[in-house]
């Protein structure tokens, strides 16, 4: 059978979506969107755009407040104050406009282990009322994007995880949404099914006319994306694409490990002028061209150096330059908070 | 309309505003999951049919040998429990088909239905009449034991008690569901259902007749709203028996107000008001979860 488009089939189903959504119009709006619990402030009023058909990634520790943010993109949770627009949508105006036009794949699975994975789909067909003749067409595609068709009459309690998130990322494009919203869809993966993950996302911004809004707190999939916002107790520090966040740093990172790391901080303080911090168990410090640097250091610290490591910037420098620390020992200042939120989702 | 730019061989879909015919289709998937749900699940059919056939083959027997001493001469205790095991067999599966919203809750699928665009009360209702079916169809099964207990397959009798079989049902799951919206663990859910079900069992007339009761007990099982689902079941399977006057009323004596007898219809209309205020009570407390 041969695939055909709804857009050349408008009058096969009588209405249309309410607004048509242009293409110039940003996919996502934000303005001053805010949420307290109690006197928590989860999230400190926040401004962003997201273009369409760009892949856009909310980069931060556990605990900074992405989920929040998206749960209140996605009209799962109303805000506390501000506005955001999804798809051109209100999120609090227009709800089931906003839900319409978007797929939203959770941390935790949102599957029913019991029917085979084609009932998930034909299950969520239903319930966004995906046109009947397109039905099957459209979850064989889905299925066939994430590699799963020939597992499609499989009960889902039978999957890997890689496979239900995986079959999730389908069931989220099966209505053919606007903006695609994952919340750390590799959280919780082994390094292969994330990085086969990460091909489904590249096949999907090539093949579907689609926005892609992610939160992660992996630098390395931070990379991906065409921009990133990097977020940080509640507030955006900066949003840019991960070139020219890395470009904006201009110096290389020095690690080194040595027998006396707060008189190696103040040396380094008295004789290079250099500002160094313990990061992740070495001192750390930041200088224009590190390997021209590494002999000097050498020569006048003073304190021995049992080892050093110089590396160019990255998106983790991108993160301390702009937080001040690193994404890993921010989620060890926060890792009470992040065990205490996966207790309370239990 | 704009020409979006899609690869070839894409199926786009144009998913249409939110409609009445929308609404009806998300209570017909949410309803046809519950169905699958119950044809996959044989252990569940199995063992919500043991403590009927325990209470129809075991008891009944037992307890048989001790009745047909008294006024019930004549007719085999069996046959008399038999529209009362109906009764408790319908709602038990129901309640089971409410639990399953917990366990939705608890898996996490129960979000998949609340962040789709349609109307809350969609879900319920189709959950409501999806539990009624599956309860309807766990007491078919019992019907068709109908012979070993004297009581004839009558044509009339069975339209008759699977038309109220499927009320009882749907109350029933209206029930268990607005217990259910806000419970987060199954273990909690079964133990308010056992609080709530076995006295309303119990007292519903199900097990004895409300003929000669204390003045207490019989004030207890007129406010016990499965009165007026298990008094109607022991009419049609009474009006199908051929026994003396005197023994149908002292089994079947039916349910009096003040002296007054509530006919049958009026029975059932209780059931179908409780039925709707119920579903109303469900969808109000689903809308307000997240």
């Amino acid at each position: 059978m041969e695939p055909r488009t709804l857009w050349d089939d408008q009058e096969a189903f009588g209405q249309g979506r309410g607004t048509v959504t242009t293409s110039e119009a940003p996919a996502v709006a934000v303005r001053g969107l805010k949420k307290s619990y109690g006197t928590v402030e989860a999230v400190k009023g926040v401004d962003f755009e997201v273009r369409p058909g760009e892949v856009f990634g909310f980069l931060g520790p556990n605990g900074a407040g992405k989920t929040t943010t998206i749960s209140m993109l996605c009209t799962l949770i109303k805000p506390t104050g501000g506005s955001a627009r999804v798809a051109g949508h209100d999120v609090v105006k227009e709800r089931d406009e906003v839900r319409r036009n978007i797929g939203l794949v959770f941390q935790d699975p949102t599957l029913d282990g019991y029917l085979s994975a084609e009932q998930n789909l034909r299950f969520h067909a239903e319930l966004y009322a995906v046109p009947k003749e397109l039905v099957a067409g459209r979850i064989k595609q889905v299925l066939e994007m994430v590699a799963l068709w020939d597992r499609k009459d499989a009960k889902v309690m039978t999957f890997s995880g890689g496979m239900k998130r995986r079959l999730e990322i389908a069931r989220g494009l099966l209505h053919s949404p606007r903006v695609l919203f994952l919340d750390e869809p590799t959280v919780g993966l082994d390094p292969q099914t994330r990085s086969a993950i990460w091909g489904y996302i590249d096949k999907l911004r090539h093949s579907e006319d689609i926005t892609i809004f992610m939160t992660t707190h992996y630098m390395e999939e931070a990379e991906y994306c065409d921009r990133i916002a990097i977020i940080d107790h509640g507030e955006i520090v900066v949003v840019d694409s991960p070139e020219a966040l890395k470009a904006g740093i201009g110096k290389d990172r020095v690690q080194i490990q040595t027998a006396d790391d707060q008189t190696a901080i103040a040396a380094l303080r008295e004789r290079f002028e250099l500002d160094a911090a313990v990061r992740e168990g070495l001192v750390t410090f930041a200088v224009p061209s590190g390997e021209q640097f590494v002999p000097r250091l050498f020569a006048e610290l003073g304190v021995p150096i049992r080892s050093v490591s110089v590396s160019r910037p990255s998106l983790d420098d991108v993160f301390m330059n702009y937080t001040g620390s690193t994404i890993r020992d921010a989620e060890g200042e926060s890792a009470g908070a992040t065990w205490m939120r996966a207790m309370a989702r239990r | 309309m704009t020409a979006d730019v899609t690869s070839p061989g894409v199926v786009r879909v144009l998913v249409p505003g939110r409609s009445v015919r929308h609404d009806l289709r998300a209570v017909k998937i949410v309803l046809h999951r519950e169905l699958l749900r119950f044809v996959n699940d044989r252990t569940r059919m199995f063992s919500t049919l043991i403590q009927p056939v325990l209470w129809l083959f075991v008891m009944g027997t037992g307890l048989s040998t001790l009745i047909s001493l008294g006024p019930g001469q004549g007719v085999d205790f069996r046959t008399f429990i038999y529209p009362g095991v109906i009764a408790m067999t319908v709602i038990t599966t129901a309640m089971f088909s409410a639990g399953s919203i917990v366990w939705d809750r608890e898996f996490g699928f129960l979000r998949e239905m609340l962040v789709a665009p349609v109307s809350r009360a969609a879900i319920v209702i189709g959950k409501c009449l999806g539990g009624g079916i599956v309860a309807t169809a766990q007491g078919v099964i019992i019907l068709a034991l109908a012979g070993f207990v004297h009581v004839p397959y009558s044509p009339t009798l069975i339209l008759t008690l699977l038309g109220e079989m499927f009320l009882a049902s749907v109350t029933i799951t209206a029930f268990g569901v607005s217990l259910a919206a806000r419970m987060k663990t199954m273990q909690s859910f079964f133990g308010i259902m056992q609080m709530a079900i076995m006295p309303m069992i119990f007292l519903s007339g199900a097990m004895f007749p409300l003929a000669n009761l204390p003045g207490w007990l019989a004030f207890l099982t007129k406010i016990n709203p499965l009165t007026y689902a298990v008094d109607p079941m022991r009419h049609a399977v009474f009006s199908h028996l051929s026994v003396s006057p005197r023994v149908v009323e002292a089994l079947n004596p039916g349910v009096h107000w003040f002296g007054w007898h509530v006919p049958i219809l009026a029975e059932l209309g209780i059931v179908a008001l409780m039925g709707l205020g119920l579903l109303g009570v469900a969808i109000a407390q689903f809308r307000r979860t997240d």
